[in-house]
């Protein structure tokens, strides 16, 4: 109940002044992630039935390797662009909505700096 | 969180049926949703037979059929009856319409009638709309010039008076705006496919000066970022408008004053 006006309510505490470069950031992402992808998954389908030996001679090659931790970014950071989205479309209590984006973007770039290790690590040699 | 089922007390029942008039050889079914503050009862739909020998051909005639002639307490909108004053937007077969523009034979079974989704109900089909034209007041929809008041009218090349062709004809029954789900889960901070094309119209507008402002007042992660191009707002829009569109270019203007 608040008997504050409805015009009062709608400007609230006004407008951020931002969210270009988050709606920007999530279609550049989203543009790179369309070949990636799909060479991603190619590459998949060719490997299937290989050996291990084989993989990781793949992972090994600099072109490879490049495309995955570019394919690696342009996921995680895509991912948590949208996943902030998501929390914000459906959570409406402050403090849940905060520390759920938290824990999920801290997560999400666990997940890249991991997922980009791995990589690194066979590409030079582990 | 979103609320994904309806409270105890919005769950809605059967209401009464009411017969045709002996004789009537053609009728037509139309399920309305009823409620009001005063009973303390949960919504229900009651079901009316209409005659339609002696019915106009629009879902409004025989709302107002029914008004006249059956139950006088059924409360709906309406003022102009030919889709310009927006007043009759309601939910009709599932779509947000104007029952005013609306055929009956456009229903093939019965016609259900509801109204506009996701807004507080006042009473039967009347909602409660404050909130929307607070919106509307939100984004100053006058024009804005720094310059000295004119001796005549402020001149537009055709081209430029072209540019607000599909956003003047915006009738505010707000049918997009209910119909958009980032709407109904944020209609608190989003203003709206209504109200967006509202504040493109002025974007768009040659004679207005104050675009930087008014991008400035827009520029936020609810009030214009939540639309997530879902185009409800376009498929339902009775005067076939394309709001989505009108916010697509807002967007644009947003990337545009960037760099």
């Amino acid at each position: 109940m608040s008997l504050q006006s409805p015009l009062g309510r709608v400007r609230g505490l006004g407008s951020a002044k931002n969210g270009t470069h988050h709606w920007w950031i999530q279609r550049v992402t989203a543009v790179a992630l369309l070949p990636l992808t799909l060479w991603f998954a190619v590459a998949m389908i060719k490997m299937t039935g290989s050996s291990h030996g084989v993989a990781i001679a793949w992972v090994r090659s600099p072109f490879n390797a490049i495309m995955l931790l570019l394919l690696i970014i342009a996921t995680f950071h895509h991912m948590q662009l949208g996943l902030q989205v998501v929390i914000e479309d459906y959570i409406h209590s402050e403090g849940a909505k905060l520390v759920l984006i938290l824990a999920q973007k801290l997560a999400s770039f666990a997940l890249a700096i991991a997922a980009g290790f791995a990589v690194l690590k066979i590409a030079f040699g582990g | 969180m979103a609320e994904f089922s309806l409270p105890a007390n919005s769950k809605v029942g059967k209401g009464e049926t009411f017969k045709a008039p002996e004789g009537a050889t053609r009728t037509k079914c139309f399920s309305i949703y009823r409620w009001s503050a005063d009973d303390g009862a949960n919504p229900r739909v009651d079901t009316f037979e209409v005659d339609l020998d002696t019915c106009g051909p629009m879902v409004l005639d025989a709302l107002i059929k029914i008004k006249n002639e059956v139950d006088s307490s059924v409360t709906f909108r309406r003022s102009c009856r030919e889709g310009i004053c927006g007043s009759c937007a309601m939910n009709i077969d599932g779509m947000n319409t104007l029952a005013c523009t609306r055929y009956i034979d456009d229903s093939k079974g019965d016609v259900t009638i509801y109204p506009l989704p996701h807004m507080a109900v006042v009473k039967d089909l009347v909602t409660d709309l404050s909130n929307a034209y607070a919106q509307l007041s939100s984004i100053e929809p006058w024009l804005k010039s720094s310059e000295n008041p004119p001796d005549r009218e402020r001149l537009q090349t055709p081209g430029e008076r072209k540019e607000l062709d599909g956003l003047y004809e915006c009738i505010l029954c707000f049918s997009c705006a209910t119909s958009c789900p980032s709407y109904w889960w944020n209609s608190e901070r989003y203003l709206g496919p209504a109200v967006l094309l509202q504040a493109y119209r002025w974007l768009a507008d040659s004679r207005d000066d104050h675009k930087g402002e008014r991008l400035d007042n827009l520029e936020d992660p609810f009030r214009l970022y939540r639309c997530h191009t879902i185009m409800n707002c376009t498929a339902t829009c009775p005067k076939g408008l394309n709001p989505a569109k009108a916010i697509a270019e807002i967007k644009k203007m947003m990337l545009e004053r960037q760099g």
